[in-house]
């Protein structure tokens, strides 16, 4: 595909979409209280900017560090399940129980726990909720390793280190990386869980809160959008590493 | 001339939940150094569990295996392993996939030294001009190519191939047959060479082994010094053609399918 192509493709398809948005609020003539429309969200923008700034930057940064947390910690516990078949039986159903878990009711609890812990609560909630895709893959890139790439090494005199070095590590990194962008949108959900079900004053899920608290809907609309924008940047961060560190698994369509 | 390979009465059987499931049998096999031996059998009877014992990645219930007048007990970098799988890695290059070994086995040669000893085996098989390409934009052959290159690359003493044919079509085998004896020239190795095709053990090896049925153990031995002719029209010979007799039929005894009596 042509690179400014790349580019064009899905702006016209975020265009197309807030052309329809518009188009359906205009048609059914919906209030902005039941549905506000792009067109009252610039207002709100404009009004708020600096706290949109301000707040949008908390959500970031406590989803970052979040997501940085569950690389690490999902990437050991997938390590440890994808080279030990005992430790693999024994830690998956403990995983998709915890996974099943809805985070919401795990906010509360947290919040007593670590009382008045904002930041980290938040980082806490958003990690727990974004590792479990990337156990999953990297164990699974792991157990799934064909033999004959491990004799090659081993019959060399290889070490297990460098067995997984040189081999596992980057045979893993394709389905890392598919891993990594469910856990981008799955971070910014934990976010924003603590910020709205135990209000303390910060990111913009406080932004919405208040939003709600005054009935400015455009406002609450603007917000969400906001949401989205940044998960679309992170989501185009994580591309471009996928792109360095995975580009090789990319095959030329046919 | 002394053995490089010495395999002294190795029985083997994996664990199975029905109980222990013997492969091999009372092994013995041996392999003059610079000779190539090729071991051919029925499916199933242990011919893959038997380039892991020589690798050293498995060791035998009981029985032992010498390499160079040393006993076995793990792997050694003097190994190099070809499977029927090219099991190239994705995210190298080909010169940096054949360089691989090379990264791992302790050795005094320069980063120089190393490429250019890559790019002359690459050259050697035809890949010339292939070394800045992924493994995902060669052929099967090509890759097979690549993968010998990356087994021998470090020099190894004994080459262990598993089959490393067995996934072409029958012209690339050819091809790849006559790669074979061009590397043997340039490259002295030992060579153990497992394989389902009589053709292919007939033309490339010194002397093929036939090993009998589960549990294996050496059935016959065939001496095939086809006079030291390399080009392809030596399998039709009568000279082959009776060799090629004799192993089918000890072949059909290993199956069980024929009674061993002399021909």
């Amino acid at each position: 595909m042509k690179h400014w192509k790349k580019v064009a493709t899905p702006t016209l398809a975020i265009i197309a979409f807030l052309a329809f948005w518009e188009f359906i609020v205009w048609f059914n003539n919906w209030p902005n209280y039941k549905m506000a429309s792009p067109s009252d969200l610039i207002p709100a923008y404009g009004k708020y900017w600096n706290l949109f700034l301000i707040y949008g930057w908390q959500t970031l940064w406590r989803t970052v560090v979040g997501l940085i947390v569950a690389v690490i910690f999902g990437t050991l516990i997938g390590m440890i399940m994808g080279f030990s078949r005992a430790m693999r039986d024994a830690l998956y159903p403990l995983l998709v129980g915890f996974n099943a878990i809805p985070k919401a009711t795990v906010v509360p609890v947290i919040a007593l726990i670590f009382i008045g812990q904002h930041d980290f609560n938040t980082i806490l909630i958003a990690f727990m909720i974004s590792f479990f895709p990337i156990s999953v893959a990297v164990s699974i890139g792991l157990s799934t390793l064909e033999p004959e790439y491990r004799d090659i090494l081993r019959s060399l005199g290889a070490s297990k280190w460098t067995i997984f070095w040189k081999i596992a590590l980057p045979k893993t990194l394709p389905e890392f990386f598919g891993a990594l962008k469910v856990s981008v949108t799955l971070a910014f959900i934990g976010t924003n869980l603590m910020e709205i079900v135990e209000p303390h004053g910060r990111g913009l899920g406080h932004l919405f809160d208040s939003g709600k608290i005054n009935a400015d809907y455009p406002l609450m609309f603007a917000v969400l959008i906001a949401l989205a924008f940044l998960g679309i940047v992170l989501y185009y961060i994580v591309v471009a590493l996928e792109k360095i560190f995975a580009g090789w698994a990319e095959r030329p369509q046919g | 001339m002394t053995n490089l390979i010495d395999i002294k009465g190795v029985t083997h059987a994996y664990k199975t939940e029905n109980g222990p499931l013997p492969v091999l049998e009372n092994l013995n096999i041996s392999v003059p150094e610079g000779d190539f031996c090729a071991v051919v059998g029925p499916s199933g009877c242990g011919k893959s569990t038997l380039t892991r014992l020589i690798a050293g990645l498995m060791k035998p219930d009981e029985g032992e295996v010498w390499l160079h007048g040393e006993r076995v007990t793990s792997p050694r970098s003097t190994v190099g392993m070809a499977f029927q799988n090219p099991v190239l890695l994705e995210w190298r290059t080909i010169l940096d996939n054949v360089l691989l070994p090379l990264e791992i086995v302790p050795n005094s040669m320069s980063k120089r030294q190393k490429q250019d000893r890559a790019r002359d085996l690459l050259a050697l098989v035809g890949l010339e001009g292939f070394e800045d390409k992924r493994p995902s934009e060669l052929s099967g052959g090509m890759r097979q190519r690549a993968s010998l290159c990356r087994s021998i690359v470090h020099k190894p003493d004994v080459l262990i191939m598993d089959e490393p044919f067995g996934a072409l079509d029958a012209f690339t085998r050819e091809d790849l047959w006559q790669t074979m004896h061009r590397l043997r020239a340039e490259e002295p190795f030992t060579g153990v060479l497992i394989t389902h095709d009589l053709r292919e053990s007939v033309y490339l090896a010194d002397e093929v082994i036939v090993l009998s049925g589960r549990p294996a153990t050496t059935q016959h031995v065939e001496n095939v010094k086809l006079s030291g002719r390399t080009d392809l029209e030596v399998i039709y010979t009568q000279e082959a053609t009776d060799i090629l007799h004799r192993l089918r039929h000890q072949i059909e005894v290993a199956q069980g399918r024929a009674p061993e009596v002399a021909q």
